[in-house]
């Protein structure tokens, strides 16, 4: 990629269940603090949820708000931060010039299953369906709200990429600011997913949602008494600029965009493929001209499914071997799975090391499972490590997707 | 019910669905575009919740009689009578 031009990270804005800012998120992984709930899932009873209490009117009118829908918010409340984040002086950036790329994990399932609750008290009449049903459920919705709210006239549209859609969105924005299609762009990933009951059957009926009489505890992932997902909300956009850009405004570098690779399985819907999945992480680090020694935090995408950490600990053995300095760690267990936000909110987690070399663990394991054990993996306890230069965050999804993102301290060669 | 009464019972459904508006001096003889921050879905919304809070039904040949407070209030008064309110 040497001969396009370098992208760079100059703002985030996210809401993860445990904060609604980098800093309270941050300080929540380094001291160990999860955030689950137990809601009450429509048709289903109480299951642990990851839940965001950021203040959607702090962006948007009350009518926004209620004419929208949830992921909307949740975009809007993450764009702005971004905004605030990157210094960008708003008033002077050509609007025609900014794109918005949000990964996606589905969308329309919340509001189509409101609608059908909703007719379903007037004997299925669909007079009563909502008109504003297909502006909440077009697939552009939650990038289209931001626009709208922030004014911007560039392109705008969803990534649809079920779990990997995080880093599929950063993708998208970085290729198309090399492309030179956009100077500004707002990307990441979003989820609603907690708001629909059919994702909960499904993972249930699949055997694979987590439980725990302890909701902090039920999203472990490499626990050998692990037993699903426990599924959450959330959002993290990131401003993306060229290079050269960023440095003719004098804009704070957070990190620059080293390297990545989607690859497909094309093996199953829902098992994911170990050798695709080192095909993808070995593609990433190929392109960002970097061997796996490189590395020294690995942001896994495990999800506490039985079958889904063990492949991904298999490829990610496959590939750090002999690496003494690579860490290995999961945000996951504090979160849960924020699903097409999950990629875009665990890199910035983790972000904040390339400052403090600080390196947040997974948490919750009370016995690791034999088949997970990595060497560098970091349980329980924070690590303190000599330097972070460079991040991979993994992000896998049904339909076998891969992604790999590898993001490197801006000014290291 | 009273026109005053459906006066009422349109407002309340407006400050259902334009929560920012400041309703305390709407002019019932005055277009409510007019004073009102509404569009074409808010007057959707006003029609379909007409329909399931109180049975009513607005054909769309006659949206134009909810231009106003007043207009809603001489439109409406034989539906809401003729459902016995």
């Amino acid at each position: 990629m040497s001969s396009k031009p370098r992208i760079v990270i100059t703002g985030l804005g996210l809401t993860a269940p445990n904060g609604n800012s980098l800093g309270e998120f941050r300080a929540n992984l380094l001291a160990g603090k999860a955030r689950i709930a137990v809601i009450d899932v429509r048709h289903m009873g109480k299951h642990p949820a990851g839940v965001c209490d950021f203040d959607a009117t702090k962006w948007q009118k009350r009518k926004e708000i209620r004419n929208g829908t949830r992921v909307g918010s949740i975009s809007i409340y993450c764009s702005r931060e971004a905004l605030g984040d990157s210094g960008l002086e708003w008033d002077k950036v050509d609007k025609s010039r900014v794109g918005v790329y949000l990964g996606i994990t589905e969308h329309g399932n919340v509001e189509t299953e409101n609608e059908i609750h909703n007719i379903s008290q007037f004997g299925n009449d669909t007079k009563y369906w909502t008109h504003h049903h297909n502006p909440r459920t077009v697939a552009n919705n939650p990038a289209g709200e931001v626009t709208m709210n922030m004014g911007i006239t560039g392109p705008h549209y969803t990534i649809g990429a079920a779990c990997a859609a995080g880093n599929a969105g950063l993708i998208q924005a970085a290729q198309m600011l090399q492309l030179g299609e956009v100077d500004v762009a707002f990307a990441g990933g979003v989820s609603e997913s907690i708001h629909t009951f059919g994702i909960f059957a499904g993972f249930k009926n699949q055997g694979a949602l987590g439980a725990h009489e302890d909701p902090t505890k039920a999203s472990r992932p490499f626990d050998k008494n692990r037993n699903g997902i426990v599924i959450s909300e959330g959002g993290a956009i990131y401003v993306l600029e060229r290079l050269d850009d960023a440095l003719a405004r004098g804009a704070r570098i957070i990190a620059e965009i080293a390297g990545w690779c989607i690859n497909s399985d094309a093996t199953d819907a829902v098992l994911p493929n170990p050798e695709r999945q080192t095909e993808c992480v070995r593609m990433a680090l190929q392109r960002a001209g970097m061997k796996p020694q490189d590395i020294q935090i690995v942001s896994t995408h495990a999800t506490a499914t039985a079958l889904g950490d063990i492949q991904e600990c298999t490829a990610l053995r496959t590939v750090f071997t002999d690496c003494p300095d690579t860490k290995i760690n999961n945000t996951k267990s504090f979160i849960g799975h924020c699903m097409g936000a999950a990629g875009a909110l665990e890199l910035a987690g983790n972000l904040p090391s390339f400052e403090d070399n600080w390196v947040h663990p997974t948490i919750n394991i009370e016995e690791l499972d034999p088949e997970c054990a990595m060497p560098g993996l970091v349980i329980n306890q924070p690590v303190k490590v000599a330097k972070v230069e460079a991040i991979l965050n993994n992000s896998f999804g049904m339909l076998g997707i891969n992604s790999a993102l590898i993001v490197k301290k801006y000014g290291v060669a | 019910m009273t026109k005053d009464d459906i006066k009422q019972v349109v407002l309340d459904i407006i400050a259902d669905i334009a929560p920012d508006e400041d309703l305390t001096a709407v002019k019932p003889e005055v277009r409510l575009r007019d004073q009102l921050s509404l569009d074409s879905m808010d007057f959707l919304d006003i029609v379909m919740e007409l329909r399931k809070k109180h049975g009513i039904e607005v054909p769309e040949a006659d949206y134009v009689q909810l231009a106003s407070l007043d207009s809603c209030a001489n439109y409406l008064l034989p539906k809401f009578e003729a459902k016995g309110k």
